[in-house]
């Protein structure tokens, strides 16, 4: 019997010892890498240090993209129908990056307030909305009248 | 005509699953022979008419069906032959299909290979297997019918989502399938077991090979999902921490820890209801995987079909799921008393610590994937958990666990001296720790820390693995012949090794390819050239070419070492004549040693076009290790003992 419960003993304090440093990890981690996501209006409110990593998202301004000498820096707007954010990516886009598209951008505000993004994400599905601009478009007034042309079936 | 003979299919496979669900469970408690034979027979009744309904279903994409309204969503008369098979599971309503396919064949295995199992125990693993098929069916039927008529007929179909147009794409989701539904089998075993309060070694020796081989399917389905990835996405990235693709690693942890789990539980007869446990859990964890893919709670790349009725539909059938089956576990299980003890210096100390760090990286997955939902329940602002956060979690996880693979097959049951273990072992470690600090400077001359650590811990699996088999055949007595004692030693002894060494190889691949991988991105003019780890990437023109539905632009870029041609790669931009989307069609050399990756972006100027090069070393050896694992996964399922109940074939081990 004496076996059994140590056995036992032994099962348990492997299983707990182990929860709780996955416990302790996770939080860690979780502390350290959340990103957050803001859309071009909350973002003026938004306390954001220089060096903080986070998500932006919202429409690319028609007409607003352009492309600096260097054939590969890309400036674009992108706009919640309320604020407005300018925003620098280097690098290709990607296929579905277009004026009017909702996209993700992730990256860093430098000093003179321009996002500087380190990747940007656009669905591959032409009608895809990322769900966050989605929102933060509804939050900040009514449907938006963006609208893509889309091929019928003939 | 044909989809709705694929339409009624479906429903007497329904209708077989519900007689499979009931009457073999009733003739199990009241031990009537009759009934419980019933369970052969509708298992593999129901699995005939799937693959009927399926037959249908790919008929109307082979001839262009578009009066099928999934058909005309998702085909078109120029989209290749090839790929109008594949499309059948290109999108919500024909993968479900396939699903439910899977499911019904994994249990026709079970029916046809399973005859000299107990026949009651048989009779309730067919009929849980029954019970989840009437979940699926039933789903399927109310909110998914692939069937559906489209009226008027279109005279074109909308056209396969291109980035599923790739041969990666037509066997991933298969293999992936197979391998969430399989792990259905080793919960039928579990909740069979629950159900007569019966675990004996019969019970074990005939569900390990199943849960193995489940496995094998879910780690080949996972691999091919990333390595497409790779080289359809674009990214150069082979694992990106998606929702979808966790949603498949979680079932995969799991399963894994289960095999271990289950090892002892044949060898010791200890761990047992631990093992249920995982057989419930790995199960568990696929619906989840099913409801987070097809749901679309989640933001994924590529989570497809966003419906909240189908949603709350697998929701509510993974609560019924897994609530009844822990209820059952919580009522029944105590009854599993371990025969055999052990110390804490000891193989099963070791393989528990194995199954408590798989779970807990499960774990921790689980709580960042599903973490923005809470945060979305709770109205908290809105976040995301990336990369960072689980490469922060998970690599101190497998350290340890990559420690102790190499401790475990050569540490003795039930007691073991550590002294002992770590002087068989020494040389080894120190071997380990000289390839780590050396390798990586002999090949790259560079080295850190991160680097060293991991090679130095790939090295240390692939020799010890080694090691574990030379140490067998050096047992042997004086009179064994050197071969005859190497084909001594069982498979399932093998099959582990070289999942093993498999781990070894995936993790050589994964250290170095994120340690000295190399990219850029310009612009560059026709006759200009990249530099990218010594490679130079000479553009040499851009032309138009015309594929089966699509146009492209096409980039032609020479690769040269030392002036040297290598090879020309030839990647495209390439548009679908249907959806008009813009697709970026990477093309890759690929080497042992390296892979050459190069994706042609929108054009600057009239000859002037962006371009984004990648140099990605060893990346093919973490596909190689997957497929070794697999493979060793199948070896370890062939061994000899799984079969030593039948009397017609004689064993040769």
């Amino acid at each position: 019997m004496a076996t059994k419960r140590k056995q036992r003993m032994i099962f348990v304090i492997v299983l707990i010892s182990g929860f709780a440093a996955a416990t302790a990890l996770a939080l860690f981690a979780f502390q350290k890498n959340l990103l957050y996501f803001y859309s071009p209006s909350q973002l003026s409110e938004a306390e954001v240090t220089e060096d903080q990593l986070f998500r932006l998202g919202g429409l690319v301004v028609e007409g607003s993209v352009v492309r600096m000498p260097d054939g590969i820096t890309t400036q674009f707007s992108l706009t919640d129908l309320q604020g407005q954010v300018q925003v620098q990516y280097t690098g290709l886009l990607p296929d579905l990056f277009r004026e009017g598209q909702g996209i993700v951008a992730q990256g860093k505000l430098n000093a003179d307030g321009l996002f500087v993004a380190q990747e940007v994400l656009a669905k591959h599905d032409e009608n895809y909305m990322p769900p966050e601009v989605a929102e933060a478009l509804k939050a900040a007034g009514g449907e938006h009248p963006v609208s893509i042309p889309k091929t019928t079936v003939e | 005509m044909i989809p709705e003979i694929g339409h009624f299919a479906l429903v007497m496979a329904l209708c077989l699953a519900i007689a499979q669900a009931s009457i073999p469970l009733i003739g199990a408690s009241t031990n009537n022979a009759n009934w419980m034979a019933v369970g052969r027979s509708t298992a593999i009744g129901q699995f005939l008419f799937l693959l009927l309904a399926f037959s249908c279903l790919a008929y109307s994409f082979v001839v262009n069906d578009f009066s099928v309204l999934y058909v005309a969503n998702n085909s078109n008369t120029a989209l290749p032959i090839y790929y109008r098979i594949s499309a059948v599971w290109g999108a919500h309503e024909g993968s479900l299909l396939l699903w439910v396919l899977a499911l019904a064949g994994w249990g026709f295995a079970v029916a046809i290979f399973s005859r000299s199992l107990p026949q009651d125990l048989l009779a309730r693993v067919l009929s849980v297997m029954g019970m989840i098929s009437i979940g699926f069916l039933l789903f399927t039927l109310a909110t998914s019918n692939p069937f559906d008529r489209l009226f008027p007929a279109a005279l074109q179909g909308r056209d396969l989502n291109p980035l599923l147009q790739d041969p990666g794409l037509v066997i991933h989701p298969p293999m992936l399938y197979m391998g969430y539904v399989g792990f259905s089998v080793a919960f039928a075993f579990a909740i069979a077991a629950l159900m007569s309060g019966e675990m004996d070694s019969a019970w074990v020796r005939w569900s390990r090979p199943w849960a193995n081989l489940a496995w094998v399917f879910l780690t080949v389905g996972i691999a091919l999902g990333s390595w497409w990835a790779y080289h359809e996405l674009g990214w150069g990235g082979w694992w990106f921490w998606d929702p979808v693709e966790n949603a498949s690693f979680m079932p995969w942890l799991a399963g894994t820890a289960l095999i271990h789990s289950l090892a002892v539980t044949e060898k010791r007869s200890t761990f047992k209801s631990w093992t249920i446990l995982l057989s419930i859990i790995v199960f568990s964890l696929s619906l989840l995987g099913t409801f987070l893919v097809r749901s679309g709670v989640l933001v994924s790349v590529h989570s497809f079909a966003s419906d909240p009725a189908r949603g709350v539909y697998i929701l509510g059938f993974l609560a019924l799921v897994v609530g009844s089956s822990l209820t059952l576990y919580a009522w029944r299980a105590m009854r599993f008393s371990s025969t055999s003890q052990y110390e804490i210096v000891s193989k099963e100390t070791m393989l528990l610590v194995n199954n408590v760090l798989l779970i807990v990286a499960m774990l921790t997955i689980l709580i960042g994937t599903l973490y923005p939902l809470f945060e979305d329940a709770l109205g908290m602002p809105k976040s995301s958990v990336g990369a960072p956060y689980f490469e922060a979690v998970f690599v101190p996880l497998m350290l340890p666990l990559v420690f102790m693979m190499a401790l475990g097959p050569v540490a003795k049951w039930r007691r073991e001296k550590l002294g002992e273990l770590l002087n068989r072992l020494k040389v080894f470690a120190a071997l380990a720790v000289v390839v780590g600090v050396i390798l990586p400077l002999a090949i790259y001359g560079n080295n850190t820390v991160m680097t060293g650590v991991g090679i130095a811990a790939a090295a240390w699996v692939i020799l010890s693995s080694i090691y574990a088999v030379v140490r067998l055949v050096n047992k042997r007595d004086a009179q064994t012949p050197l071969l005859k004692a190497y084909a001594k030693v069982p498979k399932a002894m093998y099959g582990m090794l070289l999942a093993h060494f498999g781990m070894g190889i995936f993790i050589i691949g994964v250290v170095f390819t994120s340690s000295f991988s190399e990219q850029a991105e310009q612009a560059v003019k026709v006759g200009e050239k990249i530099n990218v780890a010594g490679y130079d990437f000479i553009l040499e023109g851009v032309g138009p070419v015309k594929g089966p539905n699509y146009d492209a632009m096409r980039g032609s870029v020479r690769v040269e070492k030392n002036e040297q041609l290598l090879t020309t790669l030839l990647p495209e931009k390439r548009i679908y004549n249907v959806q008009r989307n813009a697709m970026t069609e990477a093309s890759i050399y690929t080497g042992v040693f390296a892979d050459l990756y190069v994706a042609l972006g929108e054009p600057v100027t009239q000859n002037e076009w962006g371009l984004r090069v990648y140099y990605r070393p060893f990346i093919q050896w973490i596909w190689f290790g997957c497929l070794l694992m697999a493979l060793g996964g199948i070896v370890g399922a062939l061994d000899g003992r799984y079969r030593a109940q039948r009397k017609t074939k004689p064993v040769n081990a």
